[in-house]
């Protein structure tokens, strides 16, 4: 049975093999040869290498090589920049370190052994003689003059200063009715950890001279081209094969040097080498997100008119830049600060800042969860210091609904959108009026309940390839799609976009075989090996249906209309009186007239009567490159309850509201707003990535960084409405970050609401249970020692 | 992370454990759920040569009277003490502190020996057993003693047992008839170990609490009683201005050793033991009652 193109919520055809460890990563691929290697990694934040005497690893039993970053600097060159921005300082990122090292963690040399426990073994034994240097480690710091320096290109550690605006704030709030609100907010490092971490596997075939990769990436064929420009290696003799790829969000869109690093090892040896990294690597090892310092103001009037917002930013950046990181914190960031609301006048200057830190690069979401953040508390600040609800002031300077394209104040054009709408169906689900006589109560009996609400915008898609480019990007954002029909009909896709969780292969095979009317299991969808299939992007940014499934979609539109053609001529009829229903073309009106797909294929294939200049074959590719982006919008409503005696914020309802445009699986797309959400609320509850000051990370694993756990999680109540997309065939916006977007501000602004009665205005995330606890403590002090003094006077 | 290199032997009787216990005395350590000591490895926190695993050993995972008592296997994992009927109705605190041990992956292999034995300043167990009163059994290749669950717990990560001995045995005893008990755990968001955990097993008897005993946990550097705070209960009627009173002197005993970290700092925790020393005595004296 075919299933229809929207609304069918089709298991997902992967979970099978993934739920019974079938799935095939790259630590399930062994090789003929197969060596292994662990890297040597810097235990200081920042120093000099004055030696480095690998002797005593090398003669490490099973050891069959040690190279270090000296060795190999011929052949290295730079880890390059996807994304520049003006005046971009572009310090050198060498794969291994050779004269200096700038995190914990930095890597300084390789050990290849037999087998990993060798390889780790003998890693140890490699000695480095360091110098230490200061280190520094947090990024408003860093600008400071006298503080440690990263790099002699970048003074005072400033790799970028970048601003937008729109309008003209400093004159909005020179009208005497205006109040200005400051606040100073930071929000904090994250680590990603995704369940599987990264791990190389490189293959050269000297015969051929071509190299096979196998990585956990995001973005399988830009590593191949990152590959081939680095190293000099020719990219059409280059294959990275991305196999099953557990998770990512965004951690794995860059390309690193233990990529480059195993090729080049493997190329010397004449041997594969393998190399997974463990979690505790993984922690220092593989990019960190958000970690903002920020300083934001919001302007309006006393009747809950905003009239602007001002935001500057040391965004933290780490050691060095990674592949994205001039991107997020800026353009992802900025866009964003006018969210769903009027707001007529945005400025926003941005410092893309070194330190001896993990670099940064996108974490889900990537800038717009800053940015939201930021909003969403501040409107909410706005209006409690105005005395007014955070739900009428939302509505007050909402947009209005619009349908194909709405300019706002950052320069970008929203595509469709009904805020006011979404916000309505949220609050009859969640009963608003009902939740405030409700906590009026509680407090009254003393427990501490609070509300909290988000009405985001975000922006997904990346890109329409020209927009992009106007604003730094190295390379187009369009995606790739093959179709191929088999002369049995049945259909081998290729995708340019990659999963790594999303459920590509089911969501996909649901649209080929909605369209060509053929059962789900007569597709499959392949991904990630650039040998399979046309040069693709990949899959970040929840683009893949909205730019990679539109792909796919105009292939089987080219697939479809050629079909078509063939079937009219082979039953002898006007193509304008065939049709295509239910996976079979038929002539109108004449009964027994009729072909199914899969003997039009067959027919395609044996090419026995084809109408005149048709090629044989069925077989299509599409690139698609969309003309906006698009924007899916929401509203998250929380209610948190904290204990009063330790801190401690529980989650008592969730309601999330989103509006990601047409759905084709709404299963898979309740799933990943789970999973954002979740994200979110780690965020907002209990992750931190903490250093000392000497850049030693102290939340450097499982038990020492708090990811929230599935007991923290009242049933969330997942609903939509449905705002189709002009930009692209399907109407579709992306799904796979909103919830996380939303989630953070959502629960800070409840976590607030809930003490709100007792003074305090803000908190920084995470709300930990001591951080909550000062704050009570603090606020009743200050309660009493205010009702004292009333008391005196 | 991996481990360094070790030998790696499964005995199937206690004779032969305790035995190559002996030979690679000082190198060999017992293995047991494994849910500390391989974590330590892969750190390489502990790098022993020889793992004597006690896990294919018969007769050692087991809850059953034992006297007045109750004695329990060494390998009995926290799974088993959750749902086993006889700790539930003798010891519900037990069961309870058992369950709130971090997730189902970890108390199915998790045991009560290797709780003890370990030892982790934030681990449940040690408190409640030292709550409950009893001893711990340990044999070697030639003897095997008695030793109180009062002077077992020395120091971080250092027990009494010697590094030839073998826990074998848990043994409790039986709590007096007016006996409650409760198990009140602020737990780490990340590990799911105690930020505090306090274990009471509080006697009433016409009124007044005739026997206390609170045992602390997470706080400081290993599980301790909170002596002070059982002096401020016994001889009282429970009223809550006394429990306030005996609570706020929970972490007394642990001043000194205060843990601090970027989850809770000391002050923090000092008052977490003061809240939750609060809540476990509440409520071991309302189930007294
Ligand atoms: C993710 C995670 C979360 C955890 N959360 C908690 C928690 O919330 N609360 C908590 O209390 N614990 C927690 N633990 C620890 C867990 O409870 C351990 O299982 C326990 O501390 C040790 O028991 P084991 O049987 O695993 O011992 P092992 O790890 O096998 O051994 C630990 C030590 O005890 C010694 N040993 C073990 N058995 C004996 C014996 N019979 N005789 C002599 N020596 C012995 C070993 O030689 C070793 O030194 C957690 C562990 C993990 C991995």
């Amino acid at each position: 049975m075919a299933t229809a193109l929207f609304g069918d919520s089709v298991k997902r055809t992967e979970d099978p093999r993934l739920i019974t460890g079938r799935g095939k990563y790259v630590d399930d691929i062994r090789l003929t040869g197969m060596t292994h290697m662990a890297f040597v990694r810097s235990p200081y934040a920042h120093a000099n290498i004055r030696s480095v005497d690998t002797s005593a690893a090398a003669n490490a039993p099973g050891v069959l090589t040690v190279f270090t970053g000296a060795d190999l600097q011929e052949q290295l060159g730079g880890l390059p920049v996807a994304w520049l921005l003006p005046d971009l300082k572009q310090p050198p990122h060498p794969p291994l370190a050779y004269e200096t090292v700038r995190y914990v963690g930095d890597a300084v040399a390789v050990v290849v052994a037999d087998t990993a426990y060798q390889a780790a073994d003998a890693a140890e034994l490699v000695d480095v003689d360091y110098e230490i240097l200061p280190a520094i480690v947090n990024a408003e710091a860093a600008t400071k003059d006298g503080a440690p320096q990263l790099h002699s290109e970048a003074e005072n550690n400033i790799a970028w200063d970048w601003n937008i605006s729109g309008g003209d704030y400093d004159e909005a709030i020179k009208d005497p009715d205006v109040i200005v609100i400051k606040q100073r907010i930071v929000n904090q490092r994250l680590i990603p950890n995704s369940m599987e971490t990264r791990g190389v596997v490189a293959d050269f075939d000297s015969g051929r001279g071509n190299l096979t990769l196998y990585t956990s990436t995001q973005i399988p064929h830009f590593v191949k081209l990152l590959y081939s420009l680095v190293t000099g290696h020719p990219e059409q003799k280059i294959r990275v094969v991305a196999p099953d790829v557990g998770g990512g969000f965004g951690s794995k869109i860059s390309i690193y040097a233990e990529e480059i690093v195993c090729g080049i090892v493997s190329k010397q040896l004449g041997r594969p080498v393998k190399w997974i990294e463990s979690r505790s690597e993984a922690y220092i090892a593989t990019t960190h997100g958000r970690d903002h310092i920020t300083d934001v103001e919001i302007a309006g009037k006393k009747d809950g008119e905003i009239v602007g917002i001002k935001v500057d930013v040391y965004a933290n950046i780490g050691a060095y830049l990674s592949t994205f990181a001039p991107l997020v914190p800026t353009w992802l960031f900025g866009l964003m600060l006018g969210g769903v609301y009027k707001m007529p006048n945005v400025v926003c200057r941005v410092w893309g800042v070194f330190t001896n830190t993990t670099p940064v690069d996108a974490y889900r979401g990537a800038g717009r969860p800053e940015a939201t953040f930021l909003l969403e508390r501040m409107v909410s600040r706005f209006a409690q210091e105005i005395g007014r609800d955070p739900i009428a002031v939302r509505r007050k300077n909402m947009l209005a609904s619009h349908k194909n394209g709405r300019a706002v104040t950052t320069g970008v054009m929203y595509d469709s959108g009904d805020y006011k709408g979404n916000l309505n169906k949220a609050l009859e689900i969640f009963d608003y009026r009902g939740f405030r006589s409700e906590q009026r109560a509680a407090r009254r009996a003393g427990k501490l309940l609070g509300v909290g609400i988000s009405t985001y915008i975000e922006i997904t898609g990346a890109a329409p390839s020209a927009v992009a480019s106007s604003l730094g990007a190295q390379a187009g954002l369009w995606e790739s799609s093959n179709v191929r029909v088999h002369p049995t009909g049945k259909i081998t896709v290729y995708t340019g976009s990659s999963p790594h969780g999303q459920g590509h292969e089911t969501t996909l095979a649901q649209l080929v075989s909605s369209e060509l009317g053929v059962p789900m299991e007569d597709v499959e969808v392949l991904h990630g090996d650039t040998d399979q299939g046309p040069f693709g992007v990949g899959t970040f940014g929840s683009r893949s249906l909205s730019v990679g499934g539109a792909a796919l979609f105009n292939s089987l539109g080219k697939i479809k209309a050629k079909a078509h053609t063939l079937a009219a001529h082979l039953l002898e009829s006007d193509p304008k009186f065939v049709t295509f229903e239910g996976g079979s073309f038929a002539v109108e009106d004449i009964p027994d007239k009729s072909m199914t797909f899969q003997e039009v294929a067959g027919a395609a294939y044996g090419a026995a009567n084809l109408p005149p200049g048709m090629e044989p074959g069925l077989e299509e590719i599409s690139f698609f490159d969309p003309t906006n982006f698009t924007w899916p919008f929401g509203t998250h409503i929380c209610v948190v309850e904290i204990d009063e005696d330790t801190g401690q914020v529980s989650l008592v309802r969730y309601v999330a509201v989103d509006d990601v445009g047409n759905v084709l699986n709404p299963m898979i797309v309740d799933g990943m707003v789970h999973g954002g959400v979740a994200q979110g609320i780690g965020q907002a509850l209990t992750e931190q990535a903490v250093y000392t000051d000497d850049g030693q990370l102290l939340s450097g694993s499982l038990m020492d960084y708090a990811l929230p756990s599935a007991d923290m999680f009242p049933m969330l109540e997942v609903d939509r409405t449905v705002t189709p997309s002009p930009v692209n065939p399907l109407g579709v916006k992306g799904a796979g970050e909103c919830g996380t977007i939303a989630a953070s501000p959502a629960v800070m602004n409840a976590v607030i609401d809930a003490l709100a009665h007792l003074g305090v205005k803000h908190m920084d995330m995470p709300a930990t249970s001591e951080k909550v606890w000062r704050a009570i403590r603090d606020a009743k002090e200050t309660q009493r020692a205010a009702r004292a003094a009333a008391r005196r006077s | 992370m991996v481990t360094s290199n070790f030998d790696y032997f499964a005995p199937t009787t206690l004779d032969e454990a305790t035995s190559l216990l002996s030979r690679y005395r000082g190198e060999a350590k017992v293995l047991a759920g494994g849910h500390s000591l391989i974590p330590m490895m892969k750190l390489r926190l502990a790098e022993p040569t020889v793992l004597v695993d006690i896990g294919k050993i018969d007769g050692l995972s087991y809850v059953r009277e034992d006297g007045d008592g109750v004695a329990i296997g060494s390998m009995t994992t926290y799974r088993e003490l959750e749902t086993s009927s006889l700790v539930k109705s003798r010891y519900p605190l037990l069961a309870d502190a058992a369950s709130k041990v971090a997730d189902l992956q970890v108390r199915n292999r998790g045991t009560i020996g290797g709780s003890l034995a370990h030892s982790d300043p934030a681990g449940d167990l040690p408190a409640v057993v030292l709550a409950i009163g009893g001893s711990v059994v340990a044999r070697t290749r030639r003897s095997s003693r008695e030793i109180s669950i009062d002077r077992f717990q020395v120091d971080l990560l250092t027990t009494a047992l010697h590094d030839n001995e073998i826990i074998t045995e848990i043994k409790l005893p039986a709590l007096p008839s007016g006996t409650g008990t409760a198990y009140s755990k602020f737990h780490n968001p990340a590990s799911h170990y105690a930020i505090t955990g306090v274990a009471a097993v509080i006697t009433v008897s016409g009124g007044t609490c005739t026997e206390a005993r609170i045992a602390v946990t997470g706080a400081g550097d290993k599980a301790t009683r909170a002596r002070r705070t059982e002096r401020i209960l016994k001889g009282k009627e429970l009223t809550p201005a006394v429990i306030r009173r005996a609570a706020s002197r929970a972490a007394a005993e642990v001043q000194d050793t205060l843990n601090d970290d970027i989850f809770a700092s000391a002050e923090y925790r000092t008052h977490l033991t003061q809240v939750h020393a609060q809540r476990a005595i509440e409520e071991a004296a309302a189930a007294a009652g």
